[in-house]
């Protein structure tokens, strides 16, 4: 099968829902003229990042009678899309969530899992964490959603591939910093997201989508840089950096046949032994910690 | 190991990040001009021209203020800045306003005359970014913030900070990569507030050093013991250890008493950029 994927690095507006949705409806408008049949939002996309105690004035559900997603959802109607929102559960609890629309229906939710607090980032202080990662079917193969923190855990990766994604989709806020001269063009947050990006493409044999916002938000760059590898780890496309765009990918999904048939790590991988393993560890009883104590020097 | 190599930095992209910076942090809150106090030194020649990038040149406004004891060269190499960039500039003296407080109150001490001539200027750009309608842009680096070596609510004072996250050695590379003239660039730094003061006189140690041994501790977060280790002389690592620590009060909002539920600073936490 063929498809086309469209990278949509934009800008949100800190704060502004309205004004975030009506972006969102632009880049969509557009996406249609370049025939895209899925199209990709960053991270809080809807929302802006560094919201603090905005985050409450933010909120969605992610069904037709809110506001927003009503109007998301009938925008899904020609074309796939993935949004990245502030989500309200019935009991108040705000996560950091993906949806991926397609056909008017929300064909999956995650919520962003790893919620990092090093740093600059303090997500746990606002944020409730997300509890699960699963692969999802869409019209155009399984897919799996990770949100920025998530994809820094090779956990994250490894389960939505053994749960069947053939597409490991990573929406990222990703502040840009490192501006080494002898890395020229490039900055030190970029070279890390590409290299583990292009290790999973590689390990996986996997399509993977990065899609990143631009923008500033107190300071803070946020880089773009959003990019696709295909499954032999042949980048696909590369948005610019810090610019706002539209950049599309070309996927022919038989890449994943010809990669596997290269590097047959799917076939030969051993989940149970994996299981097994990660039992007997937990199943000792043994934290990180008491091992670490019981470790000499 | 060799650190200066690793304070080099891409100077096209920071350019870039910086424009980028001034730029939308100055438009976020609805205007368009920028207002700087031009010294005739390195820091606040590279933010004018920073800002003139971001901005264009009719929207940048250079406000000399000199006081009696200034370089004139400080002044020569100041407006040679407003000439280059193409920029307005307006140059009003300090004395006026800072000697009969200073010849009232303040005798020899040169940190107090000094700290009065900081603020002044400080009241002298605010008023002056208010009357071109912009915002102040700061021209505070990275090295003397985590010095403390600064005058608090002075010269440290800004609606925004372009090179603060750039050591000294880093706003020379940037300097010269952005045109502003050599024997701006090459000069050695000075706060200017008597004749033959320069920074590293007063300071006891080189910048070169202290950006170092600096980035070690702060950006590599290693501990004392360990940069001496690594060769750097153990009084000057101690010193400037004991001054990031002591001036951090500079750095931070003033300490709020907590009595409500919700306190500034403390759990009253939204974004800068909030609402503009």
């Amino acid at each position: 099968m063929k498809f086309r994927i469209g990278l949509a690095q934009l800008a949100p507006r800190l704060g502004d829902v309205l004004a975030n949705l009506d972006k969102h409806r632009e880049m969509i408008a557009r996406a249609r003229i370049e025939k895209v049949d899925l199209l990709i939002f960053p991270e809080l996309g809807l929302t802006g990042y560094y919201l603090k105690d905005l985050v409450p004035t933010v909120v969605a559900r992610p069904t037709g009678d809110d506001p927003m997603f009503g109007k998301l959802l009938a925008e899904s109607h020609d074309l796939d899309l993935v949004v990245g929102f502030v989500e309200q559960d019935p009991r108040f609890r705000y996560y950091i969530s993906a949806a991926y629309l397609s056909r008017e229906r929300v064909v999956h939710l995650h919520r962003k899992v790893y919620l990092p607090t090093y740093r600059l980032f303090d997500d746990a202080r606002f944020f409730a964490a997300g509890d699960s990662l699963r692969a999802f079917d869409t019209r155009f193969g399984r897919m799996g959603l990770m949100i920025c923190e998530d994809a820094w855990h090779i956990s994250a990766a490894y389960l939505l591939w053994q749960d069947g994604a053939d597409f490991l989709i990573d929406i990222a806020s990703s502040p840009g910093y490192g501006l080494a001269a002898d890395r020229p063009g490039q900055l030190a947050s970029e070279v890390t997201v590409n290299s583990f990006l292009r290790t999973y493409a590689e390990m996986l044999t996997t399509f993977v989508v990065y899609v990143n916002r631009v923008g500033i938000e107190d300071g803070v760059s946020f880089w773009g840089g959003s990019l696709a590898f295909g499954p032999n780890a042949n980048e696909l496309t590369c948005a610019p950096l810090m610019d706002e765009s539209l950049t599309v990918a070309e996927i022919d999904t038989d890449a994943l046949r010809r990669a596997r048939l290269r590097l047959p790590t799917l076939r030969d991988e051993r989940m149970e032994l994996v299981v097994r393993e990660l039992n007997r560890i937990r199943g000792n009883g043994a934290t990180e910690s008491m091992r670490s104590a019981k470790t000499p020097n | 190991m060799d650190l200066l190599s690793r304070l080099k930095i891409d100077t096209e992209l920071a350019e870039r990040l910086l424009t980028d910076f001034v730029r939308v942090e100055i438009t976020r809150v609805g205007v368009s001009r920028a207002v700087v106090g031009l010294s005739g030194g390195i820091d606040s020649a590279l933010v004018a021209t920073l800002a003139t990038k971001a901005l264009g040149a009719e929207n940048v406004l250079a406000v000399l203020m000199p006081y009696r004891a200034s370089n004139p060269s400080s002044r020569a190499d100041a407006e040679e800045m407003v000439e280059q960039l193409g920029i307005q500039s307006k140059l009003i003296e300090i004395t006026p306003i800072v000697e009969p407080y200073l010849s009232a109150h303040v005798d020899g001490d040169e940190k107090r005359r000094g700290n009065i001539m900081a603020r002044a200027r400080m009241i002298i750009l605010y008023d002056q970014s208010s009357a071109f309608g912009g915002l102040v842009v700061g021209t505070s680096n990275k090295t003397e913030t985590l010095l403390g070596y600064t005058t608090q609510f002075g010269d440290n004072a800004a609606a925004l900070q372009p090179i603060g996250d750039l050591y000294k050695t880093q706003v020379w590379q940037l300097a010269e990569a952005v045109g502003v003239p050599p024997h701006i660039v090459d000069k050695a730094p000075s706060a200017d507030l008597w004749s033959g003061q320069t920074d590293e006189g007063e300071l006891g140690f080189t910048y070169a050093m202290a950006d170092q041994i600096l980035y070690l501790l702060v950006d590599e977060r290693r501990t004392p013991p360990d940069v001496v280790a690594l060769g750097f002389d153990e009084r000057v690592v101690r010193e400037i250890e004991k001054r990031v620590r002591q001036n951090h009060f500079k750095r931070v909002i003033p300490p709020v008493a907590k009595l409500s539920a919700r306190t500034i600073g403390a759990d009253f936490l939204y974004p800068r950029d909030w609402g503009v």
